[in-house]
């Protein structure tokens, strides 16, 4: 009963005292007589009548003592109890008790005596029993004690109990001889107990059957269900008579959407509408009204024409429809005629998923038949003679037509089946979630693949599909033959076919003539079905080939239409080891692009792909085939790895142990791709870790001194993303991997290798330790002297390393003197964002050297990093702003220097009105800086600082918070800037940052407060806001800096004060 | 696994005969092996029977059957080699290929001569067969084209048991 009743039963919302009122409806109505059934044939005759509640049912009733005459009650004081009393505590069994005039508690202990109250209380039966319910939230508990409390999840309780009872018979059995009467009574109770236990769930089964019954005949509409209708039809509208079956659908009013979802003004949800509807039907002249309302859809009377904006929400007529569909249906023929055309069209739709897949790819085959005809044109002409080849072509454009996607497979109609099919499972179960989860599966096609896509999705996706009007003019030889070989492959038995294969084989399948050819005589549908066959030779032949041609981005994407992917990973279930090489190895050219990778790992791939690298001995002799399986296998996943969700495919499947357990393997062929999958996964967090605690860190510093240079190049990049945490920085080192690392800089050709190096030197160099082991090995001049001439891939980690690198004192030296600084402010003047970013950081870090900032400021790197502050990029604005501060600080003259930008403090002033935190903070710290000189700070306060900074003040950032308040101090120095400040309301937020757990906004904020405290006005203000309190904590802090702010500025608090008195008493 | 194919030797010729005769190989070949050309089933019988009297003995049936099932590279390229050399010169003949390749193509255009297709198809295989250029196929030659592209072996007719099949 307890779950029916929390469950199903419809409480009201709102709480009044102590729960919600059973509200006036159906379903309830129905669970209240049943429950009252239950109560009058059990309370009758049965033991279980008799049995005592654990606690009293209690509950405000409207019988009064009146209705309690008669033998088997007696009068005590105010109250009427029932003679018969429990038989453990002596209390009576029922109790009518008097809590004011009129007002009466009744107490009843077991059913006979619920059963009792009801039929005394006659017809107002159902009102006792809606107040038991009402007061009683778990009847079950009360009855049965706290044990049987309704429980959310798999109740066993039940179960323990009868286990109870068991065991306590057989205790009884043992000792019967010393058994005691009321030992065997208890028993006796436990039972009954448990069989109205029981009696209560059959019951509590049949509510629950009930309600649901009732529930999904009436389902009320909710917002969201709405929106998916209304988003369905708008797509299916539009002018086009034939195609759109409305005109147009919107939503009437103002367009602002509650947080409920409704759209309905909150008055009017009040009534239970959802939102307002106006539709166009081709056939009527006049939009139809709709209301949407939680009982469902009904015609409204449209706009009120007194009130032009607002809607007569009276209702024509009485009739209220489950969906918009079929309410449209009922009132334009149109509609109906044409929404049951466009049903048609969708029940085709999960019998062909394939056809999903291609319709993103619908524009773009479209235009590739176009050209594709009008070459079959040229070619047809040219050859007329040729009917063999004629017929060719028309086989190959029948088939080609197939794949031509059907538009109207979007248009959803038929989907309002689906949708009340589900409503009706949902709302068995969870009607809260039932919104939500409809609108998912509602656009399945669309919400199933947000193209979410990692950024490694490389343009190659972009990369054009035809290359091939050149090709037109003269036909190679070689078409011709490949024509003639395909005949064979599709006109002769295996034989033929083997030899036809072999033959193919023969040409130079990796040119590009040939790789098209065999795909534009219709090769490739032929060489595709080979694989569904069940002739392992003409597989393996097949294969063999579409391996060598798919390196073929073109000849890619139509083994990929054309389903080979499909059967390919079929093919790597097979027993026979060379077929899933080769169907591996292709997989891994094909899985190139995201579309493949997404359909491998729909079709259950990446799995088996998994299971491919799963091979025993990794180096024995004899074992040879399994590691070539294996490292195909990891050859394909490479390939697919380049799709995040791949990736976390590809973990879920179990790969990380087994690319550990072959990365031991000694065959170089082998750990190219182990470390390639490796180093494309490592730019997920869970793989980083995985990869240091299955200790391959260790491997891939081995390797890293293995003398293939792809290789290196993999595990150097490999460890470039893993470097990203501390631990495996540390790791790193340990292994002696920077050593290797370092060496590898000397490979100036192999750009590649050389960017993965620098790359992995970056971000070891994030540790200081492993700093300490750069410098031992003069990786600093080794970097600077690739700072010229180098592609951006290789500067921008170059640079980056060297930004780490000279956060070291030592180094910024060491810099200068191998001459870097010079190339590094000449890189200023780049273009490339994550370059200049890196740029700035160093220039920065340098400047930080007196020295070094002579050489800048000789090449006018000031300048250029102002200049930056005008890059489009956040992330270069905020490190060129951090790159000032240290150049204002060293520079001599720096006043001078700053005032000679022309428009440049404006600039920076402006910057304060950026979105981005770390911009705000760095320019905050830049003008911090600027304000140092007074001429300066003059200027800026023209340009208008003092309100910008106030402005800032709300942020909750500690870092920018520390900054600001930094520049605020500073800010003060200048005319009535204190003032303004004050007026700007920056003061009380300012007290706020006190509160921060950060150290160095303290010392900030307490500067920026001592400063303010000079004004009397400000004074006041900090003093509302309770500054004296935390400033007093922090005149005893260790910070030296900070006492003494902190000290100045409640110095200047008591001051006043004191003034003011004297004031007072003068 | 001799005892168990002498088993099926002896199961096969009945109680009283020491020998198999064709029509019963024909039988498992078609059976067990999956062999179903008619004209192959034909050589590869031939190839079986070494003293060429029409019938099988044990010991051609064993010796047969172990190349047949667990052959080495090399003893299956003699074997092929025997079974599509139909006249047994030793040499593969353009005629031979053509007898051979014949029912291959399946699949003929109306209007174009039938023997055409197979005789492309033919030139097409000698080209891969044909190593030396000389017009026809030596052992030597079919050996090298094996090594070269291992599909080749049954390149002129299915006369092998295929992978699927298990040892009886």
């Amino acid at each position: 009963m307890g779950q029916a009743l929390q469950r199903a039963a419809q409480w009201t919302s709102a709480k009044d005292g102590a729960g919600g009122k059973l509200e006036f409806t159906s379903i309830n109505e129905d669970l209240l007589n049943a429950i009252l059934k239950f109560v009058e044939t059990t309370g009758k005759s049965t033991e279980e009548a008799s049995l005592t509640f654990k606690t009293p049912l209690k509950w405000q009733t409207s019988l009064n003592p009146q209705h309690f005459q008669g033998s088997g009650f007696s009068d005590s004081g105010d109250d009427v109890i029932s003679d018969n009393k429990s038989s453990k505590d002596d209390t009576p069994l029922l109790k009518l008790h008097k809590l004011a005039k009129d007002k009466y508690e009744v107490n009843i202990s077991t059913l006979g005596y619920a059963e009792q109250v009801l039929r005394i209380a006659g017809d107002k039966k159902m009102v006792e029993l809606r107040g038991c319910l009402e007061a009683n939230r778990d009847p079950v508990v009360n009855m049965l004690g706290e044990r049987f409390a309704t429980v959310e999840t798999d109740d066993n309780s039940i179960f323990r109990y009868i286990e109870e009872i068991t065991k306590e018979i057989e205790q009884n059995a043992k000792q019967e001889q010393t058994a005691e009467g009321s030992k065997s009574a208890e028993v006796e109770e436990k039972k009954i107990v448990l069989r109205l236990r029981l009696k209560l769930l059959r019951l509590d089964e049949q509510l629950m059957n009930m309600s649901i019954q009732k529930m999904s005949s009436e389902v009320r509409l909710s917002p969201a269900s709405v929106d998916g209708e209304v988003t369905i039809l708008k797509q299916l509208s539009g002018s086009d008579e034939t195609k759109c079956v409305l005109e147009y659908i919107d939503y009437y009013g103002e367009t602002f959407v509650s947080k409920n979802g409704c759209r309905a003004q909150p008055w009017r949800q009040l009534h239970g509408d959802i939102c307002y509807i106006y539709v166009k039907t081709h056939d009527k002249d006049t939009p139809l009204y709709i209301t949407a309302n939680t009982s469902g859809y009904y015609l409204n009377n449209g706009p009120d024409p007194e009130k032009p904006t607002q809607l007569d929400y009276t209702r024509p007529d009485s009739t209220t429809y489950r969906d918009l569909v079929s309410l449209l249906k009922d009132n334009s023929s149109k509609f109906a005629e044409l929404i049951d055309q466009q049903e048609f069209t969708l029940k085709v739709e999960q019998n062909d998923k394939k056809k999903i897949e291609m319709s993103e790819q619908t524009e773009q085959n479209e235009d590739y038949q176009k050209k594709k005809n009008s070459y079959e044109q040229n070619t047809r002409n040219e050859n007329d003679q040729d009917s063999d080849k004629d017929k060719n072509q028309k086989n190959r454009t029948q088939s080609k037509k197939k794949l031509e996607p059907s538009l109207k497979w979007k248009v959803l109609g038929v989907d309002d089946n689906k949708i009340q099919e589900e409503d009706k499972s949902i709302t068995k179960t969870e009607k809260k979630k039932r919104p939500v989860q409809k609108y998912k599966s509602k656009t399945p096609i669309d919400k199933e693949e947000p193209f979410s896509e990692s950024e490694t999705e490389s343009e190659e996706e972009e990369e054009a599909v035809e290359r091939r009007a050149e090709a037109n003019a003269d036909l190679p030889s070689e078409y011709w033959q490949i024509q003639k070989l395909v005949k064979y492959l599709k006109g002769g038995n295996q034989t033929a076919t083997i030899i036809a294969l072999c033959s193919l084989r023969d040409f130079n399948l990796s040119l590009e003539t040939c790789q098209l050819a065999i795909r534009d005589v219709g090769g490739l549908e032929v060489l595709i079905n080979l694989l569904d066959t069940e002739e392992v030779k003409c597989k393996i032949g097949a294969l063999k080939i579409l391996k060598e041609i798919s390196k073929n981005t073109q000849i890619r994407r139509a083994i990929a239409d054309l389903g080979g992917l499909q059967t390919m990973v079929k093919i790597l279930r097979d027993t026979n080891k060379d077929l899933k090489c080769l169907a591996a190895e292709t997989i891994a050219n094909v899985a190139k692009f995201r579309r493949a990778r997404r359909t491998v790992r729909q079709h259950g791939g990446i799995k088996r792909l998994v299971s491919l690298l799963d091979c025993a001995g990794l180096n024995k002799p004899d074992m040879e085939k399994d590691v070539e399986v294996a490292r195909c296998g990891a050859l394909a996943l490479w390939s697919c790895s380049k799709s995040k969700k791949n990736k976390e495919a590809m973990r879920k499947a179990g790969s990380i142990p087994l690319l550990a357990k072959l990365l031991k393997s000694t065959h170089e062929d082998m750990l190219i791709p182990v470390v390639g999958t490796l180093q494309e996964c490592a730019s997920e967090p869970s793989y980083r870790l995985a990869i240091r605690t299955e200790g391959m860190i260790e491997d891939l510093v081995q390797n890293l001194k293995s003398s293939n240079q792809e290789l290196q190049m993999h595990c150097a990049s490999a460890i470039f993303k893993c470097a990203e945490e501390k631990e495996t920085r540390d790791l790193v080192r340990q292994y002696g991997g920077l050593d290797p690392l370092v060496t590898l800089l000397t490979n100036i050709e192999n750009k590649e290798l050389l960017a993965a190096a620098t790359g992995a030197i970056w971000k070891c160099a994030i540790s200081p330790e492993n700093v300490q082991r750069f410098e031992e090995l003069k990786a600093i001049d080794q970097l600077v002297t690739l700072l010229n001439n180098q592609p951006e891939e290789v500067l921008v980690n170059v640079v980056g390393a060297l930004g780490e690198l000279a956060k070291a004192p030592p180094n910024r030296m060491q810099i200068r003197k191998a001459g870097g600084i010079s190339p590094l402010v000449n890189l200023l003047t780049g273009t490339n964002q994550a370059l200049l970013v890196n740029v700035t950081r160093a220039v920065g870090k340098c400047a930080e050297e007196p020295d070094n900032m002579i050489i800048i400021d000789k090449l006018d790197g000031v300048r250029l990093l102002w200049s930056l502050l005008k890059n489009q990029n956040p992330e270069v604005q905020a490190s060129a702003a951090w790159a000032i501060c240290p150049c204002i600080e060293n520079a001599k003259d720096a006043g001078e220097m700053v005032r000679s930008f022309v428009g440049g403090l404006e600039l920076i002033v402006s910057l304060l009105k950026s979105e981005d935190k770390e911009v705000l903070a760095s320019v905050c710290a830049a003008i911090a800086n600027i304000a140092k000189d007074e001429e300066n700070l003059a200027v800026i306060t023209d340009h208008g600082v003092v309100p910008m900074l106030a402005k800032l003040t709300n942020t909750t950032d500690d870092k920018l918070r520390r900054h600001l308040a930094e520049a605020i101090s500073r800010c003060c120095n200048w005319g009535n800037n204190r003032t303004a400040f004050g007026r700007e309301d920056a003061v009380a937020p300012l007290v706020k940052y006190l509160k921060s757990s950060d150290e160095n906004v303290h010392r900030s904020t307490a500067r920026a407060l001592f400063q303010l405290s000079k004004n009397p006005e400000n004074c006041i203000t900090m003093h509302e806001a309770g500054v004296v309190q935390p400033l007093m904590k922090m005149v005893g802090s260790q910070d030296e800096d900070l006492q003494e702010a902190a000290a100045g500025c409640i110095g200047n608090i008591r001051r006043l004060a004191l003034a003011n008195e004297r004031a007072k008493y003068a | 696994e001799i005892a168990s194919l002498l088993n099926m030797f002896k199961h096969l010729c009945g109680p009283d005969k020491k020998k198999l005769d064709r029509p019963t190989f024909r039988d498992v070949l078609i059976t067990r092996f999956k062999i179903t050309d008619d004209f192959l089933m034909d050589r590869v019988f031939k190839a079986f029977d070494t003293d060429n009297d029409s019938y099988l003995k044990a010991e051609e049936w064993v010796r047969g059957l172990s190349i047949f099932l667990k052959g080495e590279v090399e003893d299956l390229i003699k074997y092929c080699f025997i079974v599509y050399d139909l006249n047994g010169d030793g040499y593969i003949s353009r005629e031979e290929m053509f007898h051979m390749l014949k029912p291959c193509v399946v699949k003929q255009s109306s209007e174009e001569d039938p023997d055409e297709g197979v005789k492309e198809l033919v030139e097409i295989a000698l080209k891969k067969f044909d190593l030396d250029h000389d017009g026809r196929c030596s052992v030597a030659d079919f050996r090298g084209a094996v090594h070269t592209e291992s599909l080749l072996l049954e390149g002129l007719g299915h006369c092998l048991p295929s992978d699927t099949v298990s040892i009886p």
